[in-house]
């Protein structure tokens, strides 16, 4: 059921912007709108284009965001997480942990 | 139509809400009547997805809507929603899935999340439900309030709500607080109000509290039905009694809290239509989305939101009831 709301309805997660968006939407309590537009300005594209799977797939490489295929040699989670927190201009707690322990080393 | 109709004027009349448009109307029994077994929403209109139950549904049993492949990692489950199923969000939970038998392992599940976390993108939660009916006897150590009102002694059955809703309030400080210690990126108050609106105050202080210990928590109150029962009567937050509240409300208190996302309810009437209860749930939840300032995740799994209650839902009443209500009733997710 989870499946099916995820293919008729949801964001498409790391095949698109899902991700980015629902930051968004943690992060700032952003609506749906807003949260999409906002991700668009930063990613310096159309609203429309956030889930067209090949169009952004390329962008999220080139960020270092993380690409939802087994690409060698891009950033995966903790790392990607950080260009996200650059890239959104946001702070994620589990980055932010990350960083403190490897400072305290 | 005429089942639209109905259900609509039973969620107007439940919740206070407007009736819906002519054209909201029309446009409901378009969906409701395509032919297609897969309806899903026209390209721009996705929302976010958020699920609750966590990695653990692939290995648990049907009493929790689970597929039973016991074989496979609590971390495999949770990069397979990331990577296979291309969840927007991703969510651990204990099988209990409840804070109070949480807090004896939450050592445990700390290590996890600590290691799941750092291989995986998306926002990862972890979700427990308040529950509070464990606190209470045979479970529990408080006096059953139920039990209690059947006796007519109304003064203990509204104490022991109390005390069980402090006790609860204190477990959550502490699992909240202990996450936090380890990054903790959100949490997901799942299935909230299930004991009724001292369950429901609880949350909302604990969501309060995980607030303070962590200003860049990504926080979710979802709620368990439409209605705040008032098994208390009396209880309140920040000077609002919540008996009786309905999702546009609880939403103000969601959000009053310091939750950045709200799940809204609407029960399934098992003896209705699809047609009736998708219609009843999009009249009760545009209401919470247009009064809303945060997001509003509508609920829409077995037996809330239109879906029907069968273990093995249709699928397509999944795609019918997602596509009305983000169309209908603008939610900001599912």
């Amino acid at each position: 059921m989870a499946v099916a709301h995820g293919l008729c309805s949801g964001m498409g997660g790391m095949r698109t912007t899902g991700d980015l968006v629902c930051r968004m939407q943690f992060a700032k309590s952003m609506k749906i709108a807003d949260a999409k537009k906002y991700v668009a300005d930063k990613l310096e594209i159309d609203p429309f284009q956030l889930t067209e799977e090949n169009y952004v797939r390329d962008i999220r490489e080139q960020l270092g965001m993380g690409v939802v295929t087994g690409q060698p040699n891009t950033p995966k989670g903790m790392p990607a997480k950080m260009n996200i927190e650059k890239v959104l201009g946001i702070e994620i707690s589990s980055c932010e942990h990350f960083r403190q322990q490897v400072l305290r080393n | 139509m005429d089942e639209i109709l109905a259900g609509m004027a039973d969620g107007a009349d439940a919740a206070d809400a407007p009736d819906l448009t002519q054209d909201d109307i029309e446009r409901m029994c378009d969906i409701i009547c395509d032919p297609s077994n897969i309806v899903g929403v026209e390209p721009g209109e996705q929302v976010i997805v958020t699920k609750d139950g966590g990695e653990f549904k692939f290995s648990q049993d049907s009493g929790g809507c689970g597929v039973g492949i016991t074989s496979i990692s609590r971390a495999a489950a949770v990069q397979m929603y990331e990577r296979a199923f291309a969840f927007d969000t991703l969510e651990l939970g204990w099988m209990d899935y409840s804070f109070k038998p949480l807090k004896t392992v939450v050592y445990e599940e700390m290590v996890t999340y600590e290691q799941i976390v750092e291989t995986v993108i998306p926002p990862f939660m972890y979700g427990a439900m308040p529950n509070m009916g464990l606190y209470y006897a045979p479970d529990g150590q408080f006096r059953n309030p139920n039990d209690l009102m059947r006796v007519s002694n109304m003064e203990d059955s509204m104490e022991q709500s109390e005390l069980a809703a402090e006790q609860l309030v204190g477990d959550m400080e502490y699992i909240t607080g202990q996450f936090t210690k380890i990054g903790l990126e959100g949490f997901d108050f799942d299935t909230t109000g299930s004991a009724g609106d001292a369950e429901f105050v609880a949350t909302l202080r604990g969501a309060e509290t995980y607030r303070k210990q962590d200003p860049n928590a990504n926080i979710i109150i979802g709620m368990s039905s439409e209605s705040i029962l008032g098994l208390h009567g009396l209880m309140e937050y920040k000077g609002y009694r919540v008996a009786g509240m309905y999702p546009a409300e609880q939403a103000k208190m969601a959000e009053l809290s310091g939750a950045n996302v709200f799940g809204a309810v609407v029960n399934t009437n098992s003896s209705k239509s699809f047609p009736w209860n998708v219609a009843r749930a999009t009249t009760i939840i545009k209401k919470c989305t247009s009064e809303a300032n945060i997001p509003v995740h509508a609920n829409l799994g077995m037996g809330v939101g239109g879906i029907p209650i069968c273990e093995v839902v249709p699928t397509d009443t999944v795609g019918r009831a997602g596509k009305i209500l983000i169309e209908l009733a603008h939610i900001d997710g599912v």
